[in-house]
């Protein structure tokens, strides 16, 4: 007789949404491992159209609280492009910082809060301070550092409102900006221990041949701008972006998953990604932590994510200390007027989960006439199964509460944003 | 004192987690706060004991499917207190926009395989669902207001939430009048303070993230902006966003299209 179980997570936790995880077993073998994205459709794409091209930063910012930063920066990109606008000086730096504002405080909020008290075996960060009180405080410090950028740049930590289309409405005050540094300071250092730290940890054996995608830019860690490069040779402008990559749409998920053309396959987005493809451009601090450490890169083990998370705080401490430092004219206009016009433009960015594609059709009543918006975690989708199908095998001869865990862990590896992809999770296993 | 801390639950319906986030944005009262509180669910930070009964449910976001019309009121009859936080829980939020479009147009717009797509026609606040005890306001919400209505709730009294308009507060921090100066349409006449006037203060207008205040007078306020040669549609877009679906709100096209009706030039009010 063939056994058979099914064994599910109904609410999986320490993710941004909410959504569930299926994993069906055979005669011991795993037939399927699915992810079931269960947030709300909200259906951006649709009430886009008709909105005013003025509306949209403030609009997307809406997908989500966690990166509103990383949907305006697409977005205001993508419709400069459509109306070939140019940007005053001393926008791009101001962008950039306030991206290294969202980086930290998304990153310090997953490594310490979501994904440290797995691996130290804790339910949640907060039941995690009271062995690791020390440990928790520098993490909730760093996210107060991230989030005090955006305060200063954006006007406020989740739903900036200083972000638009040519520019920002004001130019950040040159004595607010420079009175971050002591903090940020203070920051780089922590994030230097926040690297050492992670590398004590008991990461579980996996390795899998991703193919990685990101934005890569000769000078740059990349933010705001550069070419998407992916692992197996890829190297195009963001607007052969849907030549290359396409949306599916699964009975289990409300999420649209992404899969790379030609053969409809799995790629990686994110931290991981990023750091394998970008190592050269980590800042030099980042760098020689990486290179002390003696681990081996390219990382292909999404457990290990967390260090690539750590070194892109490092990276983003860094260059907003340099931003910051090189701050003295605060940009005069602070933005640039958009003439409404006619016309079509697209853009990537890279979020703290990964590339972030945007398009726009600007119609003849100068209104938004088409949407299109690919978020991190619904190209992360197909992946994430993928992992679990490989990491599952060897978990089969645990109880079903233990391989629950094993799996919410795996998927946290990814700091998957369901409310951003809904376009996420309960595990269920079923065992047939 | 309590004899034993009181059960405090975070629950998610449609919504972007921005509401939720403020609880962990509180950076330097978090771990104070779970000594106070017992945090017995809030899944994006990790507890999940679903087992029982809570002194304090808080809710984000909207009701737009048919299992989460059902579920709010599972979540109703687990908690003393419902308190619903932000835009979403309190108006329908953004993604109300569709209570004035075709749903089934905007699943096929968005989705390839629209009929896995399941979902109501209308994103409605929590309280027309289920009774609300309490409301607090704001895309996203205030994070000192949240704290300010645990620490009420822990100790029994009621949360001090201020409900004049966005208006009142720029005089009282002298912050220069960006409908007057500058000629933009800005909502802080009819919005309910909350956000500490960030937008004017950063050269912009308010576009009404905390939703009415008290008795908006969306009939004289479009008049004037319409005097100044503010189209309707851009008015009607500015208030139909985040607390568009919001009582004091939903009528902004009738209200400006009877304004057109009733004028030609009129005497000041």
């Amino acid at each position: 007789m063939a056994e058979s179980r099914t064994i599910r997570v109904d609410a999986l936790t320490r993710v941004e949404g909410e959504g569930a995880l299926t994993v069906v077993v055979r005669d011991g073998q795993v037939i399927a491992a699915e992810l079931n994205i269960y947030e709300p459709p909200r259906f951006f794409e649709a009430f886009l159209r008709g909105r005013a091209v003025r509306e949209v930063t403030d609009i997307v910012a809406r997908i989500c609280g966690i990166c509103p930063v990383a949907y305006q920066m697409s977005a205001a990109h993508a419709l400069e492009k459509a109306l070939g606008l140019t940007l005053p000086p001393g926008v791009q730096q101001l962008r950039r910082l306030l991206y290294c504002g969202e980086w930290i405080e998304s990153h310090a909020l997953h490594v310490y809060m979501l994904h440290a008290p797995d691996f130290l075996g804790f339910d949640s960060g907060i039941a995690m301070a009271a062995r690791y009180r020390d440990a928790v405080e520098r993490g909730l410090r760093m996210k107060k550092i991230g989030n005090r950028i955006l305060e200063v740049l954006g006007g406020r930590a989740v739903h900036p409102i200083n972000v638009t289309v040519g520019g920002f409405y004001r130019a950040p005050r040159v004595a607010d900006i420079q009175a971050l540094l002591p903090d940020l300071r203070w920051g780089r250092q922590a994030a230097v221990e926040t690297f050492r730290w992670a590398t004590t940890f008991d990461f579980p054996h996996l390795d899998i041949d991703y193919d990685m995608v990101s934005l890569h830019h000769a000078d740059e860690y990349p933010m705001n701008h550069g070419n998407i490069v992916s692992s197996r040779g890829l190297n195009i402008a963001p607007e052969e972006y849907e030549t290359h990559f396409t949306e599916r749409h699964e009975p289990h998920t409300t999420a649209l998953q992404s899969v790379k053309l030609p053969e409809a396959t799995p790629y990686l987005v994110g931290p991981l990604a990023r750091v394998n493809l970008c190592f050269d451009q980590l800042s030099p601090t980042a760098r020689r932590e990486a290179e002390a450490a003696r681990m081996a890169w390219p990382c292909r083990n999404s457990f290990q994510s967390i260090l690539a998370r750590s070194l892109e705080m490092i990276t983003a401490f860094d260059e907003a200390i340099r931003l910051a430092e090189t701050y003295h004219v605060e940009p005069q206009p602070p933005r640039s007027e958009p003439q409404l016009r006619p016309g079509e433009g697209c853009h990537a960015t890279e979020a703290p989960r990964g590339l972030l594609y945007h398009r726009f059709r600007i119609g003849d009543d100068g209104l938004i006439a088409a949407a299109k918006i690919v978020p991190p975690t619904a190209q992360n989708q197909r992946q994430i199964e993928h992992d679990l199908a490989a990491f599952l095998p060897r978990l089969l001869h645990a109880d079903d509460s233990q391989i629950a865990r094993h799996c919410e862990h795996l998927i946290r590896n990814y700091d998957p944003c369901i409310s951003c992809a809904t376009h996420f999770l309960r595990v269920k296993i079923e065992r047939q | 004192m309590h004899p034993q801390k009181p059960r405090l639950a975070v629950f998610k319906f449609a919504s972007c987690d921005g509401c939720q986030l403020s609880l962990l944005d509180c950076e330097d009262e978090l771990l104070t706060v779970a000594e106070q509180v017992e945090i017995a669910y809030f899944l994006e930070a990790g507890p999940a004991d679903s087992s029982g009964y809570y002194d304090v449910g808080l809710v984000e976001g909207s009701i737009s499917t048919p299992h989460d019309a059902e579920r709010i009121r599972a979540i109703r009859a687990q908690c003393r207190y419902l308190v619903t936080i932000g835009a979403c829980a309190t108006a329908g939020g953004i993604q109300a926009l569709r209570n004035w479009g075709d749903v089934e147009e905007f699943a096929q717009h968005v989705y390839a395989r629209p009929e896995y797509v399941r979902t109501l026609a209308t994103s409605t606040p929590i309280a027309d669902h289920v009774k609300v005890d309490f409301e607090l306001r704001g895309c996203p919400v205030n994070k000192h207001q949240l704290l300010e209505l645990i620490a009420a709730l822990v100790w029994g009294r009621t949360p001090r939430v201020p409900r004049q308009s966005v208006c009142v507060e720029c005089k009282r921090r002298q912050v220069v009048c960006v409908a007057v100066a500058k000629g933009v349409a800005c909502l802080g006449p009819v919005t309910q303070i909350g956000c500490e006037v960030i937008c004017p203060q950063y050269d912009r207008e308010c576009f009404g993230c905390f939703g009415p205040k008290e008795y908006p007078n969306l009939i004289s306020l479009g008049r004037r902006y319409q005097r100044d040669g503010h189209d309707n549609g851009h008015l009607t877009r500015l208030v139909r966003s985040f607390n568009g679906y919001a009582p004091g709100f939903r009528t902004v096209e009738k209200v400006l299209a009877k304004n057109n009706h009733s004028s030609s030039p009129q005497p000041s009010e």
